[in-house]
């Protein structure tokens, strides 16, 4: 690659060419302020922030999309690039509504954050001009202010490109121009997956979460018996969200403040996850057996069910019935758990703490209440968490190490690593190939299903048969696999989807992402993984117990009506 | 105050001549403006429907169609009154008094801009510029531009299109 010498701010130096001013700055850590630049989207640059001065150039340029030239002499802090920076920061916050305060987002705004980095200590020169839209909190995960809406488009990719479900679109030109669902709907109405990966890249309160906390208060006060259980990844990511360092897991410490938080009974969904694999690997089998529908894919994930729902209608007879791991443990906790603990099972209130904001559309699918009422109450995701762990006032990084509640607080390595792509393959695998093949599995570790690779795929020798896995993240690979599917092209038997690129440990109802925090938190599952003692699902006691007192066994009767589910068709939404 | 209404059902027999027209452009996105086009002669306005059946038939997205359609200003995503006034809201007519033909016209109607009044005879929208800044303050109704318009004239202007006689006004 040629490489081309520029000089930026006097400093000499050396790139390949193509390569922006903004990451040539980066290099010899000049650091130029950005506001719709998001690392791991395409360059937009239509906020303008980051214009620099070149030398021989009337104009000023953005650095972010301009290419650095041989020779070129670049000046990122001379008094004309800082004029103009303040100016363009000004006419943004002249159009963004600013009642900071009392926006979800105070603290962690990225605007909010510019003009405190640039010294906006003084009133705005120019007369704001704000917008008074309807704010939409009709979809029950995310919430849509397009009055704080600063037009950086990132949102837009997220949903049309990357997760291909296109919900968002420009209406208007220019000035006037808005981001919202075409026609004048609302967020209900329309193919909305609720993967929350929008309120991930937003920069601002335009997109923020449907908060829920109210609801968990209201039980509370209302002297409900509280159980929750904890989703895999959340382990690893609540410290973050309180601001430690990105892969911190601190299980015990999270067990402790929801102990504080008032939950009588804080379990594990890595025990779900477990019984997951036993439903899940138990259909898989009976249909490679019995010449079901194949392949396979797996429904953990609520926000790739609607989206199968939606775009893949005639295809949802391969989604496996098994509900996804909250779903299950809910129904187990009002019926199960509640007989074995004498509680009443119409006063327990049962919490989800989720990474995902996806869950609380699925806890409030109208069939999910095999229990005979509703299966989970109430999903809240990390970050909601977070704010309730902060606003009760517990010192989180002092907290002492809590075990879970029995019976169903111990969780294979099979179910912890549910949290990453490929995890539920991983686990699937283990499993099946030990009940398949009768020995025991030398390596556990199926790297071929690991990383952030869109598409993985591999196969597994379970004593003579030949099994074909895929592991798909984002639904725009998603896509990829399933369009064979839908021509009846594809030759796989399993195959693993989740909607957010990364699997759930790149939720969006997490702190905000980036593919490198996406990738330690990642590194930090698979690590604690391996301390575990327990590391497959069918050796999991709590799963062995569940099968000996209460369910006759995988894919029973009693278990197809408590496990398992039904799906719609939702073509109509398109 | 009246209500957007962007809920209209496209006659099927239109939907079908839409899907011809869309269906010869698959997979080829730049040509959606000659798609759009040759529509908008068809269809009483670029509806959800039909916005649907363009996208399908061309194997683009449907909001990418909607984008598109809402960028410009002379193509109704809602169907639109009998007649349809377009105000035009740029620097050169600002200067020579638009505001006071836009009040003219709110006035007269009791709408506002993106709206349509109740017995369906007028919607009224901003646009930019007609291209006849000579004779500014110029408004354009329907396809017919008028110029050098002031707060009364317009009034006249409208209540020659109520009572049909507009003809005159031409001549």
């Amino acid at each position: 690659m040629a490489m081309v010498h520029a000089t930026i701010n006097g400093i000499s130096v050396a790139v390949e060419a193509g390569t922006t001013i903004l990451e040539a700055a980066k290099k010899i850590h000049v650091n130029i302020p950005t506001l719709c630049y998001h690392e791991d989207l395409a360059v937009k640059a239509v906020c303008r922030i980051c214009v620099v001065e070149i030398a021989g150039m009337k104009l000023m340029q953005t650095a972010c999309s301009y290419p650095v030239s041989e020779g070129m002499v670049i000046y990122t802090d001379s008094p004309k690039v800082l004029k103009a920076r303040k100016t363009i920061l000004e006419l943004i916050l002249a159009h963004h509504q600013q009642n900071c305060l009392s926006c979800a987002k105070n603290g962690s705004c990225e605007l909010q954050n510019l003009a405190a980095e640039l010294n906006m200590s003084h009133a705005l020169h120019f007369d704001p001009e704000t917008t008074n839209f309807p704010i939409d909190d009709s979809s029950p995960s995310i919430v849509r202010d397009p009055n704080k809406c600063i037009q950086c488009r990132r949102c837009l990719e997220v949903c049309n490109t990357i997760q291909t479900v296109g919900v968002l679109s420009v209406e208007g030109r220019g000035h006037d121009s808005k981001i919202c669902p075409p026609y004048g709907k609302q967020m209900v109405d329309t193919a909305c997956v609720n993967c929350g990966q929008c309120l991930q890249v937003c920069p601002v309160g335009a997109i923020t979460l449907h908060d829920n906390e109210d609801r968990y208060m209201a039980a509370r006060e209302a002297g409900k018996t509280m159980v929750v259980q904890i989703a895999p990844s959340v382990r690893t990511t609540i410290a973050e969200a309180l601001g430690e360092e990105v892969g911190t897991v601190s299980t015990g410490r999270l067990v402790s403040a929801l102990k504080i938080l008032g939950f009588q009974y804080v379990l594990d969904t890595d025990f779900s996850a477990d019984l997951t694999i036993m439903e899940e690997g138990t259909e898989l089998l009976q249909r490679i057996q019995n010449g079901g529908t194949l392949p396979m894919i797996t429904s953990c994930c609520p926000g790739w069910v609607k989206f199968c729902e939606t775009f893949y209608s005639h295809e949802t007879e391969h989604l496996s019935t098994a509900k996804s791991p909250q779903q299950m443990f809910g129904a187990i906790i009002k019926t199960y758990f509640a007989q074995k603990l004498k509680l009443e099972p119409g006063n327990i209130f049962s919490v989800s703490i989720m990474p995902c904001t996806a869950k609380k559309f699925e806890c409030a699918r109208p069939e999910m209440h095999a229990s005979g009422y509703r299966d989970v109450d109430l999903a809240l995701t990390v970050l909601e968490l977070a704010r309730m762990i902060r606003a009760t006032g517990i010192n989180f990084a002092e907290l002492p190490e809590t075990p879970f509640d029995q019976p169903f607080g111990t969780g294979s390595g099979a179910g912890e690593i549910f949290a990453a792509t490929g995890g539920v393959m991983e686990a699937a695998l283990r499993t099946v190939y030990e009940i398949v093949t009768g020995k025991t599995l030398e390596k556990l570790e199926f790297t071929a299903v690991r990383g952030v690779e869109g598409v993985k795929e591999t196969s597994v020798d379970l004593g003579g048969t030949v099994v074909k896995v895929a592991v798909a993240h984002g639904l725009g690979n998603a896509r990829k696999i399933m369009d064979a599917v839908a021509r009846g092209k594809s030759e796989y038997h399993f195959i693993e989807i989740m909607a957010c690129p990364g699997g759930c440990i790149g939720g969006g109802g997490n702190p905000t992402r980036s593919w490198q925090k996406v990738r330690q938190r990642t590194a930090a599952v698979y690590e604690q993984e391996k301390e575990l003692p327990i590391r497959k699902s069918h050796e999991n006691p709590a799963i062995k117990e569940i099968y000996h007192e209460f369910l006759p066994g995988p894919c029973s009767r009693k278990s197809e009506r408590l496990l398992h589910t039904h799906y719609i068709n939702r073509q109509d939404i398109l | 105050m009246n209500q957007v209404n962007y809920s209209i059902t496209t006659p099927q027999a239109q939907l079908v001549r839409v899907a011809e027209i869309a269906a010869a452009w698959h997979g080829r996105p730049d040509k959606l403006m000659d798609v759009i086009l040759e529509v908008q002669h068809i269809v009483p306005a670029l509806a959800e429907d039909v916005a649907a059946v363009i996208a399908r038939e061309m194997g683009i997205s449907q909001n990418d169609v909607y984008s598109f359609v809402t960028f410009y200003s002379l193509l109704p995503v809602r169907p639109s009154g009998r007649h349809t006034i377009r105000a035009c809201s740029n620097a050169p007519c600002h200067v020579r008094g638009s505001k006071a033909v836009m009040q003219g016209i709110e006035d007269f109607l009791k709408i506002r801009p993106g709206e349509t009044t109740e017995d369906g005879m007028f919607t009224y929208t901003l646009c930019s510029c007609l291209g006849i800044c000579d004779s500014s303050p110029a408004i354009m109704i329907d396809d017919k531009p008028y110029g050098n318009l002031n707060y009364e004239s317009v009034q006249m202007l409208l209540k020659r299109y109520i009572r049909e006689d507009v003809d005159a006004w031409n001549r």
